[in-house]
């Protein structure tokens, strides 16, 4: 999950990386007392998890605390790439000498941690990777061994940093491997990480992602899980389903992600639009599949419902039972186009059958019927 | 004959007294496989299906023999202690089966499994097979017919969607490896083609790859490259998948400017592997490599 980037600096600062001074403010008056306290010029971050919230109005700055209260009304009012500001991080103005970019991750075809290094900061790490490969340096960190102390010359000299801020860079580095580990972290990055006027080192920004599988060992992060994701999104993840929100008609449901990544594929091959990726998972009961049927049934965009199951640990009249129940519990007369094989195949087929529904043995087939039936219903 | 596992291959089912660890060693009893015993910390002296269980792997090698590879039903939680018991009890092929464990832990024993030379198959996965001989994972056994073909892929549903198309076509498959869907696994496409590579039954291979990563971007490059191949023909899942949600593996997101499914199909291409545009392809493409041999 991610994190606020006023997060991601509370950690920074707890384990002694430096952050500008500053403060969260809920509300317009809030940003002024804190903006007081800084004293001087300052800048107002909108507390939002979309990226490039600064090309998008979601950084702005102020003179003094009036004209921060004035600035801070104006952020509220907003919204930063489709997301409701409600919280403004108030911090002072740096001033910037050097801009740099610094981030630890996973490298996942290496099956190693990674630092990448640039004197490009504010660029982001995407165009880095693919516009300016010469201007990134990779330090490859082994997951048994961990950080040790020379990685830090190596970013030092690739920045071309004056040697007193050696030991700041080693500081800083040894923090961000050490909150990867605790926090359980896949990204931490600083962009930009800058040199100021007075010759300092400073994280400006901050990003921190955790990873969603260890959550259970982070409880005040587990809590405020599912806060990035749409309505419906969370309504899924509750009842334990994975979930993503498309644009199209044809509500999609699988077991497996793969098989509903395909699914959804094969949709649009056929020429329809899939409303959605939903994945049951391995041996869902017939409850678990009349909560999701429930689901994709009562959904306004959803025209026709393509369920698409192939049975190994899950039962085939599970999945039977559970569409059932969801049409005769919502009592919604949408059209079901259903594709069931393996596992308890004949009686999810006859149970279906015996209420009227035409099943499927053949992907291809049922996914051409459900865009057919999307297609009429929209003539 | 298979890669990495056959018939004679000695098996360990670690959390075997578990809902799902029971109820799968009884599946791949029925099919053949040779389970010499369990391991679950606390129900030592048990039994499963006559299999006999103990506490630690140390115990079990001690009372029943070597032991070749180990298959692992334990919670999330326990699961990397008992990866790590797994490889310091020297056993060569680790598949383990759980899923949502914490990445940094996956980092840490599949860096350490390489090191003392020991395969990890997973996490994740829905095992290792090699139809006709032995099964250990959890696929539907029916569905894979003996033969030639060689499956590699990342998802667990999908594997048993295209097996069964090539089997309707008339094809089989010598072994199929599940990498597994996380971000992190013990093993990719490259280690898994070479496996095939060496092996003289595989006649051709079959990867079935999903957005996220640049796994399969990485084999196209190294595929291109080899001297001697054996045919490779593909299909990857998330052509429709939006950028930057993860479409419930945790593998499966597109990130960094990488890992979408036109950089995936454009480098496999490029490397002159047939790419699938649905799972019902994949047997078109199979004979027309075969048929080229």
């Amino acid at each position: 999950m991610k994190l606020y980037e006023f997060e991601a600096k509370e950690i920074a600062k707890n384990n002694g990386i430096p952050v500008p001074r500053g403060g969260i403010a809920k509300t317009p008056e809030e940003a002024r007392i804190v903006a007081e306290k800084i004293g001087g010029e300052v800048v107002l971050k909108a507390q939002v998890l979309v990226g490039r919230r600064g090309l998008a109005g979601g950084v702005l700055f102020a003179s003094n605390s009036l004209e921060a209260e004035k600035v801070a009304r104006e952020l509220f009012s907003k919204r930063v790439r489709g997301e409701k500001v409600e919280l403004i991080l108030v911090e002072e103005k740096i001033c910037i000498d050097k801009e740099y970019y610094l981030s630890l991750t996973i490298d996942r075809s290496n099956r190693e941690i990674v630092y990448l290094v640039s004197p490009l900061g504010g660029v982001e790490i995407e165009e880095l990777v693919k516009k300016y490969p010469d201007k990134l340096l990779r330090i490859r960190v082994d997951p048994v061994i961990g950080y040790k102390p020379y990685m830090s010359r190596l970013a030092a000299k690739f920045l071309g940093l004056p040697k007193e801020l050696w030991p700041s860079m080693h500081k800083i580095m040894n923090s961000m491997y050490n909150i990867m580990k605790n926090y359980d972290a896949d990204l931490v990055e600083f962009n930009p990480l800058v040199k100021t006027c007075s010759n300092e080192i400073v994280a400006v920004d901050a990003k921190i992602t955790i990873d969603d599988n260890s959550l259970y060992r982070h409880i005040e992060f587990a809590e405020k899980y599912g806060r990035e994701l749409s309505e419906m999104e969370a309504i899924a993840k509750k009842l334990g389903f994975s979930y993503v929100e498309l644009d199209g008609d044809i509500g999609i449901m699988c077991n497996g992600a793969g098989l509903t990544m395909a699914t959804m594929d094969m949709v649009a091959y056929y020429g329809g639009r899939p409303a959605n990726f939903l994945d049951i998972g391995g041996g869902a009961s017939r409850e678990r599949v009349r909560e999701a049927a429930k689901l994709l049934l009562k959904h306004d965009k959803v025209k026709v419902l393509l369920v698409n199951i192939f049975g190994g640990i899950t039962r085939c009249n599970e999945v039977a039972r559970g569409i059932i129940e969801a049409v005769e519990e919502t009592g919604v007369k949408k059209p079901i186009v259903i594709r069931l094989l393996g596992t308890n195949e004949e009686i999810g087929r006859r149970l279906l059958e015996e209420k009227g529904y035409s099943v499927f043995s053949e992907a291809d087939d049922a996914v051409k019927k459900a865009v057919e039936i999307a297609k009429n219903l929209s003539r | 004959m298979g890669v990495l596992v056959n018939k004679n291959t000695r098996v360990l089912v670690q959390g075997i007294t578990g809902r799902e660890g029971s109820f799968h060693t009884k599946l791949m009893l029925e099919y053949g496989t040779k389970i010499v015993a369990g391991v679950t910390p606390g129900k030592g002296g048990m039994n499963v299906y006559g299999v006999p269980v103990y506490d630690t792997i140390y115990e079990a090698v001690e009372n029943i023999g070597e032991i070749d590879a180990s298959i692992i039903f334990v919670p999330a939680k326990f699961a990397s202690d008992a990866v790590f018991e797994a490889i310091d009890a020297d056993i060569k092929t680790i598949v383990v089966i759980t899923e949502g464990i914490p990445v940094h832990e996956e980092l840490e024993f599949v860096r350490y499994a390489k090191k003392k030379n020991i395969t990890i198959i997973g996490p994740n996965t829905p095992g290792i097979m090699v139809p006709g001989e032995t099964k250990i994972g959890i696929m539907p056994a029916h569905v894979f017919k003996p033969g030639n073909i060689g499956l590699i892929s990342r998802s667990g549903t999908l594997t048993y969607e295209i097996a069964r198309e090539i089997g309707k076509k008339g094809y089989g498959i010598s072994t199929v490896i599940g990498l597994g869907g996380d971000p992190v696994t013990g093993l990719n496409f490259i280690e898994a083609y070479d496996l095939f590579a060496k092996d003289p039954i595989t006649k051709a291979v079959v990867l079935i790859g999903e957005i996220g990563g640049d796994a399969e971007e990485r084999f196209a490059k190294y595929y291109a490259e080899l001297p001697v191949k054996k045919p490779v023909v593909a299909y990857i899942a998330g052509k429709t998948a939006p950028p930057g949600k993860r479409m419930g593996h945790a593998g499966a997101i597109i990130s960094m400017g990488m890992g979408d499914y036109r950089s995936k199909k454009q480098a496999l291409l490029k490397a002159n592997i047939p790419v699938a545009e649905k799972p019902s392809d994949i047997p078109i493409l199979l004979s027309s490599v075969l048929e080229k041999l």
